[in-house]
């Protein structure tokens, strides 16, 4: 077993020492490289708290609707395939609300501030 | 450079007495953009020299070339689209590599300013209604006086996206599902088949408080369906947060499409929608590229590698295209 702090714990504090430190005394095009380094940082974190829980809940429902097993990479391929051939569309009973949901948990990780991300979840919390 | 611009300068720029102010804004791996002023006695003159040097990497295959690019930046000017006036085309003598000069047209290119500054607030109202009457004139300009350009089709768009995408052997489920959604509905050749800018948005948009002031970067531009355009302005990546004002973030389809159908050409909805979709895609396949490119090493950048992880925004505008949720 690692010792603490956790990896999140170290780069939530190197992200912090950047934005509140460091990001003032920069300017022009290394300010705006920090803030994209800054954001990856930050999209790290996500990660790390997020990943788990959402592939274990998209593998579970690849698993359900192409009922097979295999890893996620697997499921993912044999999913395309199938919607590829055409053997899966919008029709296919459990496709789209996968689809929803997979995207959905990406943007979580990827960009939450993303205007198309947040109006979907208004209109789902509403 | 400013010595090799200002012997350029006074070849064919007469009076003028050399260059200062040379910045360069850009460089990409095939193509580099520099900002300079003429010194003439009449008062300097604001140029930039778009120009691939000397030994740098072959332009993209989808690429018109830099001497297309000076000819329909000449040809839209003389049309009276908004574009920069071309002031020299290089030469050999001028030992600068392939590319040309244009006038430089003061004014803003950067979205988040263009869409929130009040300096802008007077133009935004009046931006898509006047993007379709300049699409129109795009796409009315002469055939006969165009130079050579590539020859697309909604198929060979596919396909290339397709190969693309396959090409990065990563599944993207959403991506598939829009291939299949874009292979079905492809609506064949259009009508007339005009030349198409093919990269028309923010970014590649001088505006100022009067609107828009000219239409730059034809490296992409090729003959095709005039809609493809009308699509591509209304990806929503281009709207930056405002995601209720489809043109840009500025205005709505409405108001593009009356632009353009009060300068004499026809828009077919349908057919914009499609090529919204197909644009929708092409950008999220870019921003594989851009990871791709990060992981190869040659442009080994934090920000390449995080615009590959805004390939899942488009995934998330295709599936609100594709399969809107019950509102």
């Amino acid at each position: 077993m690692q010792d603490e702090p956790t990896p999140t714990e170290l780069i939530k504090a190197v992200a912090d020492f950047l934005r509140n430190d460091i990001a003032p005394a920069i300017s022009g095009h290394n300010a705006f490289k920090l803030r994209v380094s800054i954001n990856a940082l930050d999209l790290v974190t996500r990660q790390l708290a997020l990943e788990q829980g959402s592939d274990a809940a998209e593998a579970a429902r690849l698993v359900q609707l192409l009922g097979t097993q295999g890893s996620l990479g697997e499921l993912n391929r044999a999913l395309a395939e199938r919607i590829a051939t055409g053997e899966f569309d919008l029709q296919t009973p459990g496709l789209a609300e996968h689809l929803w949901q997979t995207t959905m948990a990406k943007l979580a990780v990827d960009q939450p501030n993303y205007a198309s991300y947040k109006r979907e979840l208004e209109s789902k919390s509403s | 450079m400013e010595a090799l611009l200002g012997r350029s300068v006074a070849s064919w720029c007469p009076g003028a007495t050399g260059v200062v102010n040379a910045v360069r804004l850009s460089g990409g791996a095939s193509q580099e953009t520099w900002s300079f002023d003429i010194v003439h006695p009449d008062g300097n003159i604001g140029a930039i020299l778009r120009r691939a040097p000397q030994g740098y990497g072959a332009a993209p295959a989808r690429a018109a070339g830099l001497h297309a690019e000076a000819v329909l930046m000449q040809r839209a000017y003389d049309a009276g689209v908004p574009s920069p006036k071309v002031l020299h085309v290089l030469q050999p003598q001028d030992d600068l590599g392939t590319g040309f000069v244009m006038a430089r047209v003061e004014g803003e290119t950067i979205p988040r300013k263009i869409l929130r500054d009040e300096e802008f607030a007077q133009a935004r109202p009046l931006l898509a209604r006047q993007l379709g009457k300049v699409l129109a004139g795009i796409h009315g300009l002469d055939s006969s006086q165009l130079p050579e350009l590539r020859r697309m089709t909604a198929a060979k768009e596919i396909a290339e996206l397709e190969r693309d995408y396959r090409g990065f052997e990563w599944p993207r489920p959403v991506f598939e599902l829009a291939l299949r959604w874009l292979c079905q509905r492809d609506p064949g050749p259009p009508q007339a088949v005009t030349l198409v800018h093919g990269d028309f948005r923010h970014g590649n948009l001088i505006i100022g408080p009067d609107g828009l002031r000219a239409v730059l970067d034809w490296e992409l531009a090729h003959t095709g369906d005039p809609m493809e355009d009308l699509g591509w302005v209304c990806v929503n990546s281009w709207r930056f947060g405002e995601i209720d004002k489809p043109v840009g973030g500025f205005g709505t389809r409405e108001e593009l499409f009356a632009g353009y159908e009060a300068a004499g050409c026809r828009v077919d909805p349908d057919r914009v929608k499609f090529w919204e979709v197909m644009g929708t895609l092409r950008w999220g396949v870019m921003c594989c590229g851009m990871m791709q490119r990060f992981r190869i090493g040659a442009e080994h950048s934090v920000e390449r590698a995080m615009i590959g992880r805004r390939a899942s925004e488009t995934e998330i505008d295709l599936l609100r295209l594709l399969a809107p949720r019950g509102k």
